[in-house]
């Protein structure tokens, strides 16, 4: 693989890995906080639909999302599949729940011991949500590193809806099962390391930055 | 009416009434200490008051503003919430510094900088913890935890102190600072203090009037004197000799 390809290859992996996750920020940290801060009924259905959610096999949502974007799925005529955004597409329904799940887990915790304290300080409710929310930012945090991990690993669905098109849909783990099935275990081993060394160099910032955001002073 | 006052208060847990008061006030300026046998509703009284538990019926009387709380939202009870400050008997502190957990409930009433840093400097004195202003707020020790939690309520001046067995665990060096520090507070700014108190001498030592309670009822009132030395009831009397119940 020449040198060019492995950068384009890894560059689109960041940017459908990234903006997936972002998205799923969006969606999950405000449900799970929401889930994690207050009851109403059927509550504990919605929560046992996250939690199955959050092992959702990736290979499942890749034929959902590919009948959905095929030329004769509801969604077809958007002309998505094998595109990066219907990777994009994939991979938010993947680490969406992830994000809602262990932002919900690590709110709840919090929730228990802040709640009286900020309440009796005279926190209004949206002063009470930042506040529960800045306890728990190491349990986000840490579901973050955990949907970023997910997404980037993912193999299955982005195979499906991508089709891992030189050029166009080729993402680091397509990749790596291309360089397997031609023999070439060399640059699907390069490709490995590169991915993990990805995945350590994310999780560092990620934990530099929560420990930093902890030291912090606001004054 | 100047007074706070709570009146047909109902609290049940599943089917057991814990409280049932059918009228208390408490004069602006009193210091009240309420005492009473473990699991009698002296916990419940002043959650309720403070709002952080609903009961099955009762109304509050807060310095002329009348709410039922069966009814209460959140933000309705806002602005009597901030009128009130509350400590527990174990402080909860946020993973921010001691300065910023002092802070908190001034940056809700959005107070300026200025302003802020000044308070708060201020409490920070008056509890003798300036020089851990800038320290880890989880580092304290219980002691000292205690005595910013007391800080972190007085900086917002609240017109109703309710205290629930804020010195219970801690040692007779911290429970001098705490007992001075709301005797100042009391002193200078006419503030109406409730605290419960297994700690009998303590209640004689602060109290202007004591209220006896016992199986979810206020059984007895009267005025500190008179509570530990002319025990009106049994119940008390039983009480406070040791020989007491539960």
């Amino acid at each position: 693989m020449m040198t060019q390809d492995v950068w384009e290859v890894i560059w689109l992996s960041l940017q459908v890995t990234t903006v997936s996750v972002a998205i799923g920020m969006l969606a999950g940290i405000p449900t799970g906080t929401l889930l994690g801060l207050y009851s109403f009924r059927g509550k504990r259905f919605v929560v046992a639909l996250i939690y199955t959610c959050m092992g959702l096999p990736p290979v499942l949502v890749g034929v959902v999302v590919y009948l959905l974007l095929s030329r004769y799925g509801p969604l077809g005529s958007l002309g998505l599949l094998f595109t990066p955004e219907a990777m994009i597409i994939a991979q938010v329904i993947l680490v969406t729940p992830i994000l809602a799940g262990l932002t919900m887990s690590a709110v709840q915790a919090k929730e228990r011991a802040y709640w009286e304290t900020a309440k009796s300080l005279g926190a209004s409710p949206v002063q009470m949500m930042i506040t529960i929310v800045r306890e728990a930012r190491g349990g986000i945090w840490s579901g973050v590193a955990a949907a970023y991990g997910r997404a980037i690993s993912e193999v299955g669905a982005v195979m499906l809806v991508g089709g891992n098109i030189e050029h166009h849909t080729r993402v680091m783990t397509t990749a790596i099962i291309l360089e397997t099935r031609t023999g070439n275990f060399t640059a699907g081993l390069q490709l490995g390391l590169v991915l993990l060394a990805i995945s350590f160099l994310f999780n560092s910032f990620l934990m530099a930055g929560v420990l930093n955001q902890m030291k912090s002073r606001r004054r | 009416m100047d007074r706070v006052e709570v009146r047909n208060l109902e609290v049940t847990y599943g089917n057991r009434t814990v409280l049932a008061v059918d009228r208390v006030s408490f004069e602006r300026g009193g210091f009240y200490g309420i005492v009473g046998p473990s699991g009698a509703g002296k916990s419940t009284l002043l959650r309720i008051m403070n709002l952080l538990e609903r009961p099955v019926s009762g109304q509050l009387h807060l310095f002329g503003t009348e709410v039922d709380l069966t009814s209460l939202s959140y933000a309705k009870g806002l602005p009597l919430q901030r009128q009130m400050g509350f400590v527990a008997q174990k402080p909860s502190m946020f993973q921010a510094s001691v300065y910023d957990n002092v802070a908190l409930g001034l940056r809700y009433r959005k107070k300026s900088r200025m302003e802020m840093q000044a308070l708060v400097e201020e409490a920070l004195e008056l509890v003798e913890l300036s020089h851990v202003r800038d320290q880890r707020a989880n580092t304290l020790s219980g002691g000292e935890a205690q005595r910013i939690a007391l800080a972190r309520t007085l900086v917002c001046d609240p017109s109703l102190l309710l205290l629930d067995e804020p010195t219970a665990s801690l040692d007779p060096y911290n429970i001098s600072i705490f007992e001075r520090v709301i005797q100042t507070i009391h002193r200078q700014k006419q503030t109406t203090i409730l605290m419960i108190t297994h700690n009998l001498p303590q209640a004689r030592r602060l109290a202007q009037t004591c209220l006896f309670v016992n199986n979810g009822r206020i059984v007895e009132r009267s005025d500190t004197e008179a509570f530990f030395h002319r025990p009106r009831c049994t119940e008390l009397a039983d009480f406070i000799s040791g020989r007491m119940i539960c």
